[in-house]
């Protein structure tokens, strides 16, 4: 295992198609919910808590080795929005491409074989950790790394905020992004004695309902 | 109902309550039997004129319940082809209570094949200082239907809210349909931020699932007829159901955007 | 003037047997780059319709604002909407090329699910800076629009747009007396700027303006067929 895999996965530069989401970022700073540095904060930290820690403790259980077809199950359930399965899909599918060329693994080749029109992305995201040598512990955390750099990266484009001070935002949320990671990790561990319907399901009215309504905008910079 | 068992302690412990009320539906002869019908706690039951094969029950609240500490679970099953509708007479308040524990209530809804629930309750508030964990589990055989409302409003008027979490479970034929948990109050991560209330305290579901959405699955639809601090949309599940969900800033203009989604989905509301 | 120049050396410049990336197969991609407003959609629309006949194309955009250039060609209806499809990129229509090229990638094998038996797809990147290129993982070759109106020390500027891409194309030569634009020294210092890579001159308002590029277009694919036969 080598924490530089880590850096590889959480990288925001990984070519897995995610530059171009905003994570509800794009309809949010829209209505005007996020102006600043402060309100991006206050998103990211709802985002993180909620769909983030779904995100999360999906990945770590795919990166247990756990049935990804289950996980799948698990997250169309958890996403009642189709906008936000369908992005979770498309993502996934892009990750799966840049993942079975950086780290090459039959599981991944079995899933993408199994859902070729993707499977929700963090559970590529647990397979690709696996596939790199990674804990569970650390596939968490790359997907709660991802909730918060999405929409940090977008707002920085979306609002031309300072980047150093967007930063600063992903960087104060380090302990609720490895608290996250570590409630993720802990569910992850009792899945063979819980079941999938153990995982957390936490949801975000406003996410589900931005998302369907930035899904129908004519013109939009990001995909999601 | 049960109380915490008395002990030498007792004056110094608190009671809490703990109850369990139970319904049962039938179908017998073009209308719905109730052979069950066991009121528990601050649950109490009363039958209303059914409506053809209905049965209509409305649900009394008459005790201040459920305080902090408190169990109250309720156990419903619809059984093969009956058709059961309960409403109920006034909202749930959540209320501070003497220990220091959260309240649970726990909400089971059994419905077997080509049974039909309608599950309308009044919505859930959660008073300052109160802590209430809610879950509603909800097994529904592949034929079965099922609408279901819920609400939740954050704080009496304009008081702070309490805490409150709310699972929803829904199996359908097995497989798990909706799994949704929402974390509101107090000490909660961005609870009230811009990505899942930004300060609208009045939160509302209302879930259809009808083997009849399966095929064809419906589309979409962004509730505009709505007032315009409110948000709703209703959105076709991974299988045969739809889900509005919705946000508003008081319990009102959430009670419209139900109405609207009720509209919009050909249903009869109440 | 030289409205509808062709380079007669154009034919030799690029190994007909380049190796495509990933050993891929499918139909030859052209990717289309440039600043905002040199012409790629109008071009991209007249390649349309003078290859549609003869070829089974498609085309995929990648607008700052989704959808403006994919609604643009549906508008001049230059192919059936199915073999359009737009690609959000984020603000960042570089990177959706470039950097990060999945978004593009899934357009492309989606066409070639949907259509089937493509011969060519063509790419025409968001209005980006003169430092705009695509991947290699993505296109076989690429194709850099630069017009008249823009400015004629463009060429002299440079830039890896300008210098690198397997054909450039001084677009709008019409507008040259309107603009006070020295086309000759603008061509000069275009083939000064690119070696042995080939110039062409267009000017889409006259019938045949498309001709050079649509040229270089079909003895790219012969190079393919050559290379796979």
């Amino acid at each position: 295992m080598s924490s530089v895999s880590l850096l590889i996965l959480g990288d925001g530069r990984f070519p897995s198609g995610g530059h171009a989401h905003s994570g509800g970022a794009e309809a949010a700073i829209a209505a005007g919910r996020v102006h600043d540095t402060a309100t991006l904060e206050d998103f990211c930290r709802g985002r993180l808590a909620t769909t983030g820690l779904v995100a999360a403790s999906l990945a770590a259980a795919a990166a247990t080795g756990y049935d990804p077809l289950l996980l799948d199950a698990a997250a169309d359930a958890r996403t009642p929005s189709p906008a936000l399965r369908r992005v979770a899909r498309k993502l996934g599918r892009q990750l799966m491409r840049a993942v079975r060329t950086t780290w090459p693994d039959p599981e991944l080749d079995r899933l993408a074989a199994a859902l070729p029109a993707g499977a929700h992305q963090p559970i590529v995201m647990g397979l690709a950790a696996r596939a790199a040598g990674l804990t569970p512990h650390d596939a968490a955390r790359a997907a709660a790394y991802d909730s918060v750099s999405g929409p940090v990266t977008a707002a920085i484009r979306l609002l031309g905020l300072d980047p150093f001070e967007a930063t600063a935002v992903t960087a104060r949320l380090t302990g609720d992004m490895e608290n996250v990671a570590g409630e993720a990790a802990g569910h992850a561990a009792r899945l063979p004695a819980d079941g999938v319907d153990a995982l957390p399901a936490a949801s975000a009215p406003l996410l589900d309902i931005t998302a369907e309504q930035h899904a129908a905008w004519p013109v939009r910079l990001f995909a999601s | 109902m049960t109380t915490a068992p008395p002990t030498a302690k007792a004056a110094q412990t608190p009671y809490t309550l703990n109850a369990t009320a139970r319904i049962t539906a039938e179908a017998a002869d073009g209308a719905t039997d109730l052979p069950l019908l066991h009121s528990d706690g601050p649950f109490s039951f009363r039958r209303l004129r059914p409506y053809g094969s209905q049965a209509h029950i409305c649900i009394l609240n008459t005790m201040s319940a459920p305080h902090n500490g408190d169990r109250l679970n309720t156990e419903v099953i619809v059984g093969p082809g009956a058709d059961l509708h309960v409403t109920s007479a006034a909202a749930t308040v959540a209320l501070p209570g003497p220990v220091p524990r959260h309240a649970a209530l726990g909400v089971n809804l059994r419905v077997a094949d080509h049974a039909r629930l309608r599950w309308l309750p009044e919505p859930v508030i959660s008073a300052a200082g109160s802590d209430l964990r809610q879950h509603i589990r909800i097994d529904l055989a592949p034929t079965a239907r099922l609408v279901l409302s819920e609400q939740q409003i954050l704080g009496r008027a304009h008081e702070p809210s309490g805490r409150l979490t709310s699972r929803i479970t829904v199996r359908h034929g097995g497989r798990t349909l909706l799994d949704q948990h929402s974390a509101y109050g107090p000490g909660l991560p961005g609870w009230d931020g811009p990505a899942v209330l930004a300060g609208n305290h009045a939160v509302g579901q209302l879930l259809v699932i009808d083997p009849a959405y399966r095929d064809p699955q419906p589309d979409t639809q962004i509730l505009d007829d709505i007032p315009v601090r409110a948000h709703g949309v209703i959105t076709p599940l991974a299988g045969p159901g739809v889900l509005l969900t919705a946000v508003a800033p008081d319990a009102g203009d959430l009670q419209r955007c139900l109405d609207a989604a009720f509209a919009h989905l050909g249903l009869p509301n109440g | 003037m030289h409205l509808h120049h062709t380079d007669p050396a154009l034919t030799d410049i690029i190994p007909p047997t380049a190796p495509r990336p990933g050993g891929r197969s499918g139909p030859l991609r052209i990717g289309l780059g440039g600043p905002v407003g040199a012409g790629k959609t109008a071009t991209v629309a007249a390649l349309c319709r003078r290859l549609r006949d003869t070829l089974s194309i498609a085309v995929v955009t990648n607008d700052i604002y989704t959808r403006e250039d994919a609604e643009a060609l549906l508008r001049q209806a230059v192919l059936p909407p199915e073999r359009i499809t737009a690609v959000e990129t984020g603000a960042c229509p570089h990177t959706a090329i470039r950097d990060d090229i999945s978004a593009n990638l899934e357009a492309v094998e989606d066409l070639q699910e949907r259509i089937g038996d493509l011969d060519l797809v063509l790419i025409e990147s968001g209005g980006d800076n003169l430092t705009a290129t695509f991947s290699k993982g993505l296109i076989d070759h690429q194709i850099f629009l630069i017009d008249v109106a823009g400015g004629d020390d463009i060429p002299r500027k440079g830039g890896p747009g300008v210098t690198t891409a397997d054909l450039l194309v001084i677009n709008k030569t019409d507008l040259a007396p309107h603009v006070g634009a020295d086309l000759s020294a603008m061509e000069r210092d275009a083939r000064a700027a690119r070696g042995s890579l080939p110039v062409v001159l267009t000017c889409l308002k006259d019938q045949h303006g498309i001709e050079p590029v649509a040229d270089w277009v079909c003895r790219r694919l012969a190079d393919l067929t050559a290379a796979r036969s």
